[in-house]
Formats: C-alpha cells, sequence, structure tokens
C-alpha cells in the first residue's frame, strides 16, 4: 500500500484564546470514505478551512504527497489534488451551473491570456474540450438539462449537487464533503447518498465526509473520528464508534435518549 | 387597440440586425440626399443636428415640425425598408452566417460603419460627438469590467486615461509635430498615421503600469480598499502631472496631430469591445464573476483570486489608456484638469446607468448618457439635475442598471430571425 495522500500531524488552531483544533492528526488519500462527526462547534468544518488553506495552523503540518502544504494559497492547494463543497453552499449566484463546473477547471486551462482576449483557435478548441469534460460531469450528477440556469434560481438539492459537480472538476485526489446532505428530505438524501457512493466507486476518490446524520456516516464511512472540543476522542470503525463510551457521552447518548 | 399595435410590431421582430442596419443605412443616406430641403421646407433653419433636441428645447414652438422631419427622414425609411426587405435580409443573413465568423462580422461592422459616417457627414459637430461617444463606450466597458464584472470599485480611470493621453500626445507631438519634447522632429509626418496605433499601445501599457501601483497594495484582501487607494491614484495623478513643466503643467498640452479620424476611432473602439467581450466571456474571465460572487469559493475551486483581479485591472486600465490617447487626439488638447473628479463620476454614471456586468449595458449607458449630455446642453445648469435624477430613478426600479447581467454572444447576434412556428 502507498503512503496516504494526505497527512495531519499535531495540527492545532487558535481563534485568539480558543483552541479550536488541538493536536489533530489525520491519514486519508488511500481509497477510503472517513468520517468525521461531533457536536456542533467541535472544530470539523475547522478543519476542512485548514486543509483547504483557508486558515493557516498555529501549529503542526499538513502533507500532501509527503510535501508541507501549510501557509500555501487555497488556489494552489485546491490544484494540487484537494477539493471540497461547503456546509452553507458557496455558490457563485451569478453564474450558470455550466459555468460552475467549467470554471472549476481553471488550474488545467492551458490557453494563455492573449488567447482569451482575441479567442483565438487554439482558445476555442480548449474551451470547448471543458464544457465536454463539464456536461459529463453534470450527466452523473443527474443535472443536465439544469446546465443554463442560473444556480439562484435552483431547488436546493440541486444546488448541492451543483456543487459536487464543482468540487470534481477540479479533478481531487480527495474530496472534502462538508455536511452534503444537511437540509434534504428523505428522497433526496437517498440520491445523494448513492452519488457520493458512484464518486467513490466509479472515480476512486478518496472522501473526508463531516456529516450529522448517524445513517449516513454509518453507512458510508469506512472509518470515522470523532471530534469533541477540537480534539479527536475515537477513531475506528463504524461498530466501534457506536459502542465507544466516550463516544456515546459526548454525542450519540443525546440522540438514543430520545 | 391592443392588436393593432401587435400587429404593427410583430413584423418587425422577425427583422434580423443586417435588416435594421440596411434600414438605417438607407435612412442617413436619404437624410444626406434630402435633409436640408426637407428642413427648409418644414421651416427649420437646417439639418437637426442631434435629433432636433436643442432645436426643441430652444424654440418650442418647432417641436412639431422637429417631430416630423425626424419621421419623415429617420423613422420611416428605416421602417419601410426593414418591413419589405425582412425576407431577403433574412436570407442573406442566412447565407452569411454559413461562411467563416469573420466574414458576417465584417459585413455588420461595415454597414454600421457606412451608417454612422454617412450620418455623421452632415456636420462636424456629428463627427465629434460620434467620436467622443466611441470613446466613452470604451471606457464605460473598460471600467465595467473592474466595477460590474469583478464587482470592486475602482476610481482611477480618469487617471488611467490621462497616463493614456499625455503619453500618445507626448509621443505624437514629440516625434512628428515639433521639437519640445525630444529636440527637433526627425520622422517623416507621412509615417504618422501609421504609428499612432503605437503611440496609443505605448499609452495603454504605461496606464497599465500605473494600475498595477493601485493594485498591488489594493488586492491583498476584499473590501474598500481598491476605492480608497484608486482615488488617491487619480489626485495623484493629477497633480502630478499639473506640475510636471516638461508636459506644461496646469496650462494643458496642443497641437496634436489630427490622426484620431471616425474610422480610426471606430476600429479602435471595435477593437476594445470585441477584446473584452472575448476575454469576459471566457473561462478566465468567468473567474472574475467567481471573485465578485464568492472569493473564497473561487479559491477552494483553483482559482488563482489575486492573479485574476490584477489581470483584470491592468487590462481594464489599458483600454483606458488607449480611450484617453484617442480623447487626446480628438480634442488636439488635453489639460489636467479635464480628469478630475467630473469626468469619474461621469463614467461611473454610464457604468451603473447602462448596466453592470454587461456589454450591451456598457454601450447603452456610455451612447444614452454622452447624447443626453449633448441633447440637453441648452438646459445649462438643468442638466445637472435632470441626468442625476434620471440615475436615481434607474437605481430604485433596476438597481443594477439597465441591461445588466447579459452575454453579448456575437453569433447568435447575426443569426437570421425564423419564422415564428405555429403562428401563422
Amino acid at each position: 500500500m502507498t503512503a496516504p495522500f494526505l497527512q495531519v500531524r499535531n495540527m492545532s488552531h487558535d481563534f485568539g484564546g480558543l483552541r479550536a483544533v488541538r493536536d489533530y492528526n489525520l491519514e486519508a488519500g488511500s481509497g477510503q470514505i472517513r468520517g468525521l462527526i461531533g457536536p456542533n462547534g467541535a472544530g470539523k468544518t475547522t478543519i476542512f478551512n485548514l486543509i483547504t488553506g483557508i486558515y493557516q495552523p498555529t501549529e503542526g503540518d499538513i502533507l500532501l504527497d509527503g510535501k508541507k502544504i501549510n501557509g500555501l494559497p487555497s488556489h494552489r492547494i485546491a490544484s494540487l489534488g484537494v477539493s471540497r463543497t461547503f456546509q452553507n453552499l458557496l455558490l457563485w449566484r451569478h453564474m450558470t451551473v455550466i459555468e460552475h463546473v467549467k470554471l472549476a477547471h481553471y488550474s488545467k486551462i492551458r490557453y494563455g491570456l492573449f488567447a482569451a482576449f482575441f479567442g483565438t483557435p487554439g482558445h476555442h478548441r480548449e474551451e470547448v474540450e471543458i464544457e465536454e469534460k463539464a456536461l459529463r460531469l453534470l450527466d452523473m450528477m443527474g443535472i443536465r438539462h439544469l446546465a443554463d440556469q442560473v444556480v439562484l434560481n435552483l431547488p436546493y438539492g440541486a444546488q448541492r449537487r451543483v456543487e459536487m459537480a464543482r468540487a470534481l472538476a477540479t479533478e481531487p485526489r480527495i474530496l472534502l464533503l462538508d455536511e452534503p446532505t444537511a437540509g434534504m428530505n428523505p428522497e433526496e438524501l437517498a440520491q445523494i447518498m448513492e452519488i457520493i457512493r458512484r464518486v467513490h466507486g466509479e472515480l476512486g476518490l478518496s472522501i473526508l465526509l463531516i456529516e450529522h446524520r448517524m445513517k449516513v456516516v454509518m453507512e458510508l464511512c469506512d472509518i470515522i473520528q470523532t471530534l469533541d472540543f477540537g480534539a479527536v476522542i475515537a477513531e475506528g470503525t463504524p461498530e466501534e464508534i457506536q459502542n465507544n463510551p466516550r463516544v456515546i457521552d459526548a454525542y450519540l447518548g443525546k440522540e438514543r435518549a430520545t | 387597440m391592443r392588436p393593432v399595435s401587435r400587429n404593427f410590431w410583430t413584423p418587425f421582430s422577425r427583422v434580423p440586425l443586417l435588416g435594421w442596419l440596411t434600414g438605417v443605412l438607407v435612412a442617413v443616406t436619404l437624410e444626406r440626399l434630402a435633409g436640408a430641403p426637407l428642413a427648409l421646407a418644414l421651416g427649420l433653419a437646417k439639418v437637426p443636428v442631434l435629433f432636433g433636441f436643442v432645436i426643441m428645447l430652444k424654440k418650442p414652438a418647432l417641436i412639431p415640425s422637429t417631430v416630423l422631419y425626424i419621421l419623415l427622414i429617420y423613422a420611416v425609411p428605416t421602417a419601410i425598408v426593414t418591413r419589405v426587405g425582412t425576407s431577403a435580409a433574412n436570407r442573406l443573413a442566412a447565407w452569411l452566417v454559413r461562411l467563416p465568423m469573420a466574414v458576417p462580422v465584417a459585413v455588420h461592422l461595415g454597414l454600421l460603419y457606412a451608417a454612422l459616417h454617412v450620418w455623421a457627414g452632415i456636420s462636424d459637430y456629428r463627427v465629434l460627438v460620434l467620436k467622443l461617444t466611441l470613446i466613452a463606450v470604451m471606457v464605460t466597458l473598460s471600467l465595467n469590467v473592474v466595477n460590474g464584472y469583478m464587482g470592486e470599485f475602482s476610481c482611477s480611470h480618469p487617471g488611467f486615461m490621462a497616463i493614456g493621453a499625455y503619453c500618445a500626445s507626448v509621443f505624437t507631438v514629440g516625434l512628428f509635430v515639433n521639437d519640445q519634447f525630444f529636440g527637433a522632429v526627425f520622422l517623416p509626418p507621412a509615417l504618422g498615421p501609421f504609428l499612432f496605433p503605437v503611440a496609443l499601445i505605448l499609452g495603454g501599457f504605461l496606464a497599465s503600469l500605473g494600475a498595477l501601483a493601485v493594485a498591488i497594495p489594493s488586492f491583498r484582501t476584499r473590501g474598500d480598499y481598491l476605492a480608497i487607494i484608486s482615488l488617491a491614484f487619480l489626485f495623484i495623478i493629477k497633480s502630478l502631472i499639473e506640475n510636471l513643466e516638461f508636459v506644461r503643467g496646469p496650462r494643458g498640452l496642443s497641437g496634436q496631430p489630427d490622426w484620431a479620424t471616425l474610422p480610426t476611432v471606430f476600429l479602435w473602439t471595435v477593437l476594445c469591445v470585441w477584446s473584452i467581450n472575448n476575454f469576459v466571456r471566457s473561462t478566465v474571465g468567468k473567474a472574475l464573476n467567481a471573485v465578485r460572487d464568492n472569493e473564497m469559493a473561487a479559491g477552494a475551486m483553483t482559482v488563482d483570486t489575486r492573479r485574476t483581479k490584477i489581470v483584470a485591472f491592468l487590462f481594464a486600465a489599458f483600454w483606458a489608456g488607449v480611450a484617453g490617447g484617442l480623447f487626446a487626439h480628438v480634442l488636439r488638447y488635453v489639460n489636467p484638469s479635464t480628469f478630475g473628479i467630473q469626468k469619474l463620476a461621469e463614467v461611473l454614471a454610464m457604468v451603473y446607468f447602462g448596466g453592470l456586468n454587461s456589454v450591451y449595458g456598457s454601450i447603452v449607458g456610455a451612447v444614452s448618457i454622452n447624447l443626453l449630455g449633448e441633447a440637453l446642453r441648452p438646459l445649462e445648469i438643468f442638466k445637472w439635475i435632470i441626468i442625476p435624477l434620471l440615475l436615481i430613478l434607474v437605481m430604485i426600479y433596476r438597481p443594477t442598471g439597465l441591461i445588466a447581467f447579459k452575454d453579448l454572444n456575437v453569433s447568435t447576434l447575426l443569426q437570421p430571425k425564423r419564422e415564428p412556428e405555429g403562428e401563422a
């Protein structure tokens, strides 16, 4: 087995006096689906923001393929193969669906600025190429018929899929999904789980998943980390997590009580 | 009432762009041939230069005959030609679009230029207004790249124009006209018109260089920094020129050769619109919209946001510089006070009036504000009440401007209009 693509070593992050993440370790990227659970405010999204370069870790290292990436701007990290979706849907509200997916190919564009200014044949060829790739992704997400719609007008479930298609268009090696099923009805939930399975199966992607719905996490994930107050309190397979007394105390206990 | 008006308008919805351009060309040719006698017959002293606004405002008694003149010379001939020629124009357009893209584009632009040329041929005033309007289109569109497409707020466009204007003027005056800059004139004037583009491009590049000085400190983060720094830049450039004895300070620089002819200005405007439209419609250009709508998401999707912003800002400044160079050669005189806060207000008004994030919007904004400014000239001070009032109304009812967020797709624009199916 090759070394994991993404490694996080002893990472900590402070917001002023608050230690939001403490001594966090992760090895991901060898084709598994990993889950990250924990109560609200446990630091899950902060970890995503640290890995994708939106925040800089106060301590510790993040490595991709063994190379340190802390301090790199987020677009560099993204083009190295780390892509993500956002908890609260950060779409570009004036752009159409296909434009979203095309733009996520940005780092792969070979034509120069002058080609863009003067609309050279090479530029046109490449734009057509990108469009074909984007349409294939929309097909995979089942939203090809919405290609020319402005995202603002789409229903919530479709917006989630646009975000997923956009994240895949960067051709990542690891995909970070931040609560992909938030606010979905049972039908949409089943569809998005199917899509995550297909993305994992067909593209062979590693996935790191933040999720609040236990059903989703337990069904999809191979390994789950549980976070509380910024620190990992348990790590293991779904069965192990479900039976871990510390996890039950911190998190699952409340659900079982109801 | 409604069916009648609908029956009247329906046929016109099938007229392709080619038909409209031909109609307008016929109308302006007619004016050239029969405008003067008709104006006399209607009791007007001469051909109304700008659609009769000035005459109507000065002598309200002449309003009916002016309106009649406009109808007879422009509206009726255009209507007849487009109506009669609809199917022929559609067939021709259908044949043209099958050829390589450059051919139909050239034909349409040729017709447009011919119409403008014939229209402007009536008087020098029209030529001047037309040239200034075309330049305004360039400036407005280039500012729209920053303020509309990228969603930042830049105030330094008149500054970039000033850089372009002075750079191009020093180049042409110094090399071709007199010895005030580089010693004796050593280039033959016959070479001038060919080197004029070099002067303009040089001005554009110098403006871009100035833009870099604004961009580097202000694009580290998002927010109001650009507005503040660019405003400061505008004042710095203005006072720099005012204190530069080399370019004769506040007295201004005159004697630019008359090379900014109507075809030259038209060509540069086309080039500007074309390249900006190409840019904003390419995937690289869409990155601007992404940066505007959500910069964090743009970064996470591999878009180099800082580079995107700097490139767009420099590109916009380049065209503002070129426009400034043309401006100096149209008026054949520049002074630093032209490029002050007043100019800034004018350009901003054109951008926001016409519509953000839209090439159409910038054209409409620049043309309408510019023509309105000329047409309302007799009202003197009231002009500056009416135009801002209009702007406020637009902001209330259409906050993003008249034609905002609309792509200019040249190939669909040139398509023939098919018979509406299922309506016959």
